[in-house]
């Protein structure tokens, strides 16, 4: 490649290592979904083994779009302005059918949000600044070309085989978590298949390095009169390189495909013959929308790709992996210091397997209108094309897959419901929306959720003496809960509590607050529980049920 | 609720427009008018329950009914 130099990380014998032979928690696999639980792990104070049998990040782009949940996410673990600054935000996609453009859509938020809905970035630059944000953990202990070979579940622990240049060792761990990719290697030798459905359809994807004066915006095509019959994809990434993507059918040989000899003809098709590139990457792959029955086996815990699998149009892969880490962090904390039962981690499965049932339906809808499977839902694809260049109504039905957005986890068994009416989505279960505020640790309500529980409370002028000492309490519990006081004027807060400023007057508006409201968010960001008067005791039951002391 | 009732002023005259519509027009180009025309229809139509009992009703005799699905019968 061109534009970017693939690093070698070092490998360290394990005699050299001196690794201890017992972790509380091991993460196979140091892609975006491992790397980010361990960092997660890390930054909450347990001490974390990651293997990857390999020495380096991921060769070609393979993700590209990262959503704002995931951006938020990394932001809690301090690595999210990098990729913001080498990505490419973007906005606005476009659809044609033949020649023409049948439908626009923008994704901006609305204002006052820290991060935009996407931003494109090269899978190996998020695993690069995800080794080296690792790196600066000292909790997390990353081997390169450790493969696991061996894994025996035990009742009381996982005991691990790995391999590596010099010989096997064996270690053990109280938690596996499985981030091993598509074809986990650890979910094979457990015996653990997931179920679903194989899709007949080949795609050709590759990275062309090309300067363009293409917008940076996603461009999709039914049908174009550069590659007849089929689909195809145009997206900017970072340092000029994009990313294209041809729908070739089932019929398709692969090794063919690959071959510069094929791809350029279509290339120069597609981007007419004044285009100067060169290919970076190319492969052929085919998809499938499946997942694991359970993401908890006992001590072992699947995330990712190692867990589910869907297509690509819709950034929902990577993504939703980086929200399986975010979701299993703090379980795995409280559970691992013995102040959560180990069937919190039931909820772990429960929530993101709805999640990837989310993902699922979506990523197959798209699939079902990208490759038609009979000749009436072609017709009835084409028809939906055809209208929507005229007709408003056609266009909401164009699905050239729909762009990731986070789970709201209105299922979960964590969540106390609501007790009051609420004129807004921040239903518990709801990842926390984003608003400006002004306080001591930055410019943004999530800069101040995600330690560990949080309870956000609206005011109104000086709060009672006998409210600050039940915070200063909820602040000094076992699990302890932080609070915000937001429209608190002149008073001493004690510990634990601290007050935010947020004269846009947005913050109350995305969460329908009025003095007295109170929203209690989990460690993972998450709506929890709300009320419209804040009260002891049911906060502290919210607490209790939100780390699985009321599950059966 | 899926009006089958009698709703047409001129029956004969829609017919012949809708046989009509088809005409010169290929087995291909005729599936595709008749696809844009359903999806027009729906839209219209809007209501979830009643679309639902016209999915129904259009599968009815062609193949097995979906049992779940209640209908309105004219006798």
């Amino acid at each position: 490649m061109k534009t970017y130099t693939q690093p070698v990380y070092p490998y360290t014998k394990p005699t050299d290592a001196g690794l201890p032979q017992h972790w509380p928690v091991i993460v196979v696999g140091a892609g975006p979904v491992g790397l980010t639980a361990a960092i997660d792990l890390a930054s909450r104070g347990l001490d974390v083994l990651v293997l990857d049998e390999d020495d380096t990040v991921s060769v070609g782009s393979r993700a590209i779009c990262w959503s704002k949940r995931s951006l938020e996410i990394l932001d809690r673990l301090g690595c999210a302005e990098r990729l913001v600054k080498k990505g490419v935000c973007w906005n606005v996609g476009r659809v044609f059918f033949h020649a023409e453009q049948v439908y626009q859509f923008d994704l901006s938020p609305e204002a006052g949000h820290r991060r935009p809905a996407f931003i494109n970035l090269q899978q190996y630059y998020v695993e690069q600044f995800l080794v080296e944000r690792a790196g600066e953990m000292p909790g997390v202990d990353l081997r390169w070309r450790h493969r696991v070979v061996g894994v025996t579940p035990e009742r009381e622990r996982v005991m691990l085989t790995v391999s590596t240049p010099d010989g096997e060792y064996a270690v053990g761990a109280d938690w596996l978590i499985v981030a091993d990719g598509s074809k986990s290697a650890i979910g094979g030798m457990l015996g653990i298949s997931s179920e679903g459905q194989v899709f007949r359809d080949r795609f050709l994807i590759a990275d062309i390095h090309m300067s363009s004066a293409f917008p940076a915006e996603r461009w999709f095509w039914f049908d174009p009169p550069f590659h007849r019959h089929q689909s195809a994809l145009l997206h900017r990434q970072a340092d000029d390189v994009w990313r294209v993507d041809f729908q070739l059918g089932w019929d398709a040989d692969p090794e063919e495909e690959k071959k510069p000899e094929r791809i350029l003809p279509r290339l120069r098709a597609m981007l007419g013959d004044e285009a100067r590139f060169e290919i970076e990457w190319a492969s052929v792959y085919t998809f499938q929308c499946r997942r694991l029955r359970s993401f908890r086996r006992g001590r072992v815990l699947f995330a990712g790709d190692a867990a589910h699998l869907v297509s690509p149009f819709g950034a929902r892969g990577a993504n939703s992996g980086i929200q399986d880490a975010d979701n299993l962090a703090w379980k795995l904390e409280l559970v691992v210091s013995g102040q959560a039962p180990e069937r919190l981690l039931d909820s772990y499965d429960s929530e993101r397997t709805a999640a990837a049932d989310e993902n699922i339906r979506h990523s197959t809808r798209s699939t079902d209108f990208i490759t038609p499977k009979s000749a009436a839902s072609r017709t009835f694809r084409d028809a939906v094309l055809m209208l929507a260049k005229r007709h408003a109504f056609a266009r909401r039905l164009v699905n050239s897959g729909r762009l990731s957005v986070p789970a709201t986890l209105c299922s979960s068994p964590l969540n106390t419901p609501d007790t009051a009416p609420f004129a807004s989505p921040m239903v518990p279960g709801s990842p926390a929306a984003d608003a400006p505020v002004t306080g001591g640790s930055g410019d943004w309500l999530l800069d101040y959720l995600g330690q560990g529980f949080t309870l956000l409370l609206f005011l109104a002028g000086v709060p009672k003496e006998g409210l600050l000492r039940e915070l200063a309490a909820l602040a000094a519990d076992p699990i302890a809960c932080a609070s915000l006081l937001v429209g608190a004027v002149g008073a001493d807060l004690p510990s634990g509590v601290c007050a935010l400023a947020a004269e846009s007057g947005l913050l109350a508006q995305r969460y329908d607050a009025r003095p007295g409201t109170a929203y209690l968010f989990r460690p993972d960001q998450h709506v929890c529980a709300r009320w419209r008067d804040f009260e002891l005791t049911q906060t502290r039951a919210a607490i209790a049920r939100a780390t699985g002391q009321y599950m059966h | 609720m899926l009006n089958t009732e009698p709703n047409l002023a001129a029956p004969d005259d829609f017919y012949e427009e809708l046989i009509g519509l088809h005409r010169d027009l290929s087995d291909e180009q005729s599936a595709l008018v008749n696809a844009k025309l359903i999806l027009l229809l729906a839209n219209h139509i809007g209501d979830p329950g009643v679309l639902r009992q016209a999915l129904a009703a259009a599968r009815q005799d062609v193949v097995g009914l979906d049992p779940a699905t209640p209908l309105p019968e004219t006798r």
